[in-house]
C-alpha cells in the first residue's frame, strides 16, 4: 500500500520515456528499507553457505575429543559440539540442506497450488466447487500431526529406495510442498476469476486462442505478482517445518546437520555449551526474518493487495 | 440459534469425513502389513495366518475396511496401545487435559497481547509505536518455537535458576502453594507459544482495524460527539474482529502444531509429546488416535469461530 501512494507522479515527469515493469517494481522494492538490508545479508548467507565449505576445509565429522563442547575460538569460530567436530562446518553444510529443502518445497508448493487454483479458477460450477472443498479441507488438516504420521509410515521405505539422505529429502520436500498448496491455489483461483473477465482476455478469446493458450500466454503472467509473494513466504515456512521435524528428531538422519537437527543434538547440553544451540537457532531466525521482510517489500513492490 | 447450531453442525460432517479419508487414505498407502511379523515366521503355516487375515478383514476390499474402521473411530474403539498397555482412549483422556490447559491459557495470552497493541497501533498508523509493534510482531513471527524455548530455558531456568524446565504434572502439596508451582512451571510454554501467535495476531488485528477505521460510518459515529474510546471499542473493533476471529480459526493447525513442538521442549505430558513418543516407539494405534484427537480439535475450533462470528456480525442469521 504505501509504494503505490509514494509512486508520485512526479516521478512520471522526470522519466517521461515509458519503464519496464521490472524497473518499476524494482524502485517501489529499493523503497523498503529493510527488505533491500534483508536481500544483502539472505545473498551473504547463501554465498556462505555455497561457497564457504570452499574456503573452511574443516570435514564436517572430523571427531576430536580434545576439543569436546569448546567455546568459540580462532581454530573453531563457532565452537565445537560433543564429540568435538567443528560447527561452522557443520552450520555450513546443514545451511545447504536448509535452504535447498526451502526452496524445493516452495516449488512443490507452487506448482501444485497453481495447477489447482488455475483449473478452479478456469472451470465454473461443481469442479471448482469439489475443488476448494478440498482446499479448506487441507487447511483444517493438523499439519504437524500428519507430517510426522506420514513420515512415521513412509520413511523406512523410502529410505531403502533412494538411500537414506536422499529419501528422506523426497520425503520431506514432497509433504511439506503437499501441505503448503492451499494458499497459492487459492490465490491463483482468485487471480483467475477476475482476470479471465478482462477485455485482453476476451480479445484473445475473440481471436480464437484455445484455453490452454488463454490461461498460460494471458491470464497466468498477469497473476505473478501476489504469487511471487507467496512463494517467498512458503520458503520461509518450509525451511521452519524442516527445521521443527528435525527439532523433534524425525527429519534428516543424525550425521546430516541440518539446523534444526544441530538444535535437536544441543538441547542437551544447554548448560554447559550454550553457544552449540544459539548459532543454528539464530541462522534460521535470521532467515526466516529475512524471507519475510523480502516479501513485505516484494508485496510493496508487485502488487499491494494481501496474501493470507 | 439451535437450528444454526444444528446446521453448522451437518456441515462439520463432510470436514469429519474427508479428514478421516485422508487419514485412512495415508495408512492404507503405507507399505508394511501388520502380520509382517508372522509371514516372516516358519513356524506360523501360511492357512493359519489366511485365517487369520480373514478374520481382521485384512483382505476386504478398501471401502469395506475404510467403513469399519471409521466406525470403531467413531465409538471411540481406538485400540490398544503397544507401549502402555491400556487402551488408548484412557491415554489421551488422560493426556488430554493438560494439553488444552496450555494451548489455552497461551491463545488467551496471545489475545490479550494482540488485540490492545493491535487496535493501539491502527489508530496511529504508523507512528513510532506501530512501526515499533510491526518490527516485533516481524521478528516474533521469525523466531521459531523451539528456539524460543532453548533461549528462555538458558535465561530463566540455567542463568537466573527462576523458574523450572521440566513441566510435572504430579505435583506434590496443596492449597496456595501447589497452584503457585503449576503456575510457576507453566509460565515459559506459555509464553513461548502465546507470544508467537500474539505475533501473527497482531498483523491481523492491525490491518482489520485499518479497513473498517476509515469507514464512513465511523465518521458518522465521531460526528456525533462520541468519545474516541467508544468509537474505537463500540463502533471500530467489533466490526474489525469478524475477520479476525477467520483468521484465528484457520490458524489452529497452527497452534497444534506449535503445540507439539512445546510440550516436547518443556517435556510437558500433554498428547503431543504422547505423539512423539508413540512415534518413537512405534506405537501405530496411539498415533493414528492422536492423530484424529488433533483433526477433531481443528474441526471444533472452527465450529466455535462460526458461532463466534454469527455473535458478532448479526446480518449473518441463524436460519
Amino acid at each position: 500500500m504505501v509504494g503505490s501512494t509514494l509512486a508520485s507522479p512526479t516521478a512520471e515527469i522526470a522519466r517521461p520515456q515509458p519503464v519496464s515493469l521490472a524497473y518499476e517494481a524494482w524502485r517501489r522494492f529499493r523503497r523498503h528499507r529493510l527488505a533491500v538490508v534483508s536481500s544483502v545479508v539472505l545473498l551473504a548467507i547463501i554465498l556462505a553457505v555455497l561457497l564457504g565449505p570452499t574456503f573452511w576445509t574443516v570435514p564436517i565429522n572430523e571427531i576430536d575429543f580434545t576439543a569436546r563442547l569448546k567455546a568459540p575460538s580462532a581454530k573453531h569460530p563457532l565452537g565445537t559440539d560433543d564429540l568435538g567436530q567443528d560447527l561452522l562446518a557443520r552450520m555450513l553444510y546443514g545451511g545447504r540442506i536448509s535452504l535447498a529443502v526451502g526452496l524445493a518445497a516452495m516449488v512443490v508448493a507452487i506448482l501444485v497450488g497453481t495447477v489447482v487454483g488455475a483449473i478452479a479458477g478456469m472451470s465454473r460450477g461443481s469442479i471448482d466447487a469439489a475443488l476448494m472443498w478440498v482446499t479448506d479441507l487441507f487447511l483444517a488438516l493438523p499439519q504437524l500431526p500428519l507430517l510426522l504420521l506420514i513420515i512415521y509410515l513412509f520413511r523406512d521405505s523410502l529410505k531403502s529406495i533412494a538411500g537414506p539422505e536422499a529419501g528422506i529429502f523426497i520425503l520431506i520436500v514432497a509433504i511439506i510442498g503437499g501441505f503448503r498448496w492451499m494458499p497459492a491455489a487459492r490465490l491463483v483461483r482468485a487471480q483467475f476469476f477476475s482476470l479471465r473477465e478482462k477485455e485482453f482476455v476476451e480479445a484473445a478469446r475473440a481471436l480464437g486462442a484455445s484455453t490452454t493458450r488463454q490461461v498460460v500466454r494471458h491470464i497466468l503472467p498477469n497473476s505473478f505478482g501476489p504469487l511471487v509473494v507467496a512463494a517467498t513466504i512458503d520458503v520461509a515456512a518450509a525451511i521452519v517445518f524442516e527445521s521443527t521435524l528435525s527439532f523433534l528428531g524425525l527429519g534428516f538422519p543424525p550425521d546430516i546437520p541440518t539446523w534444526g537437527r544441530l538444535l535437536f543434538d544441543a538441547k542437551d547440553y544447554l548448560d554447559i555449551a550454550p553457544h552449540w544451540a544459539l548459532f543454528p537457532g539464530a541462522a534460521i531466525f535470521v532467515v526466516v526474518l529475512t524471507i519475510s521482510f523480502i516479501g513485505d517489500g516484494l508485496r510493496d513492490a508487485l502488487d499491494p493487495r494481501k496474501v493470507i | 440459534m439451535s437450528r444454526y447450531l444444528l446446521r453448522r453442525l451437518m456441515i462439520m460432517i463432510p470436514s469429519i469425513l474427508g479428514i478421516s479419508i485422508v487419514l485412512f487414505t495415508i495408512l492404507a498407502l503405507a507399505p508394511g502389513d501388520p502380520f509382517e511379523e508372522l509371514a516372516t515366521n516358519p513356524n506360523v503355516p501360511p492357512d493359519v495366518r489366511a485365517n487369520l487375515r480373514a478374520k481382521f478383514g485384512l483382505d476386504d476390499p478398501v471401502a469395506v475396511r475404510y467403513v469399519r474402521w471409521l466406525t470403531a473411530m467413531l465409538q471411540g474403539d481406538w485400540g490398544f496401545s503397544f507401549v502402555s498397555r491400556i487402551d488408548v482412549d484412557a491415554l489421551i483422556l488422560q493426556r488430554l487435559p493438560t494439553t488444552m490447559l496450555v494451548i489455552g491459557s497461551s491463545q488467551i495470552l496471545a489475545l490479550l497481547v494482540a488485540l490492545p497493541v493491535g487496535i493501539y497501533a491502527a489508530t496511529r498508523p504508523y507512528s513510532v509505536f506501530d512501526q515499533i509493534a510491526s518490527t516485533l510482531a516481524f521478528i516474533g513471527f521469525a523466531l521459531p518455537t523451539f528456539f524460543t524455548g532453548l533461549v528462555l530455558i538458558l535465561i530463566f531456568s540455567i542463568t537466573l535458576d527462576w523458574l523450572p524446565f521440566v513441566y510435572r504434572a504430579d505435583i506434590s502439596g496443596s492449597g496456595w502453594r501447589w497452584v503457585w508451582e503449576h503456575i510457576r512451571q507453566a509460565i515459559m510454554p506459555v509464553a513461548v507459544l502465546g507470544l508467537f501467535q500474539a505475533a501473527s495476531y497482531t498483523r491481523y488485528v492491525r490491518a482489520a482495524v485499518l479497513d473498517v477505521i476509515r469507514l464512513d460510518y465511523v465518521t458518522t459515529a465521531r460526528a456525533k460527539g462520541l468519545a474516541e474510546r467508544v468509537v474505537v471499542i463500540k463502533h471500530v473493533v467489533r466490526n474489525a474482529l469478524i475477520p479476525v476471529v477467520t483468521l484465528v480459526a484457520l490458524q489452529m493447525p497452527v497452534v497444534f502444531s506449535g503445540g507439539i513442538v512445546t510440550e516436547q521442549i518443556f517435556r510437558i505430558p500433554g498428547i503431543g509429546s504422547l505423539l512423539i513418543s508413540s512415534i518413537l516407539a512405534n506405537d501405530t494405534p496411539v498415533i493414528m488416535a492422536v492423530t484424529f484427537v488433533f483433526a477433531c480439535l481443528v474441526v471444533a475450533f472452527n465450529l466455535i469461530a462460526d458461532l463466534l462470528y454469527g455473535w458478532l456480525d448479526p446480518r449473518i442469521t441463524y436460519r
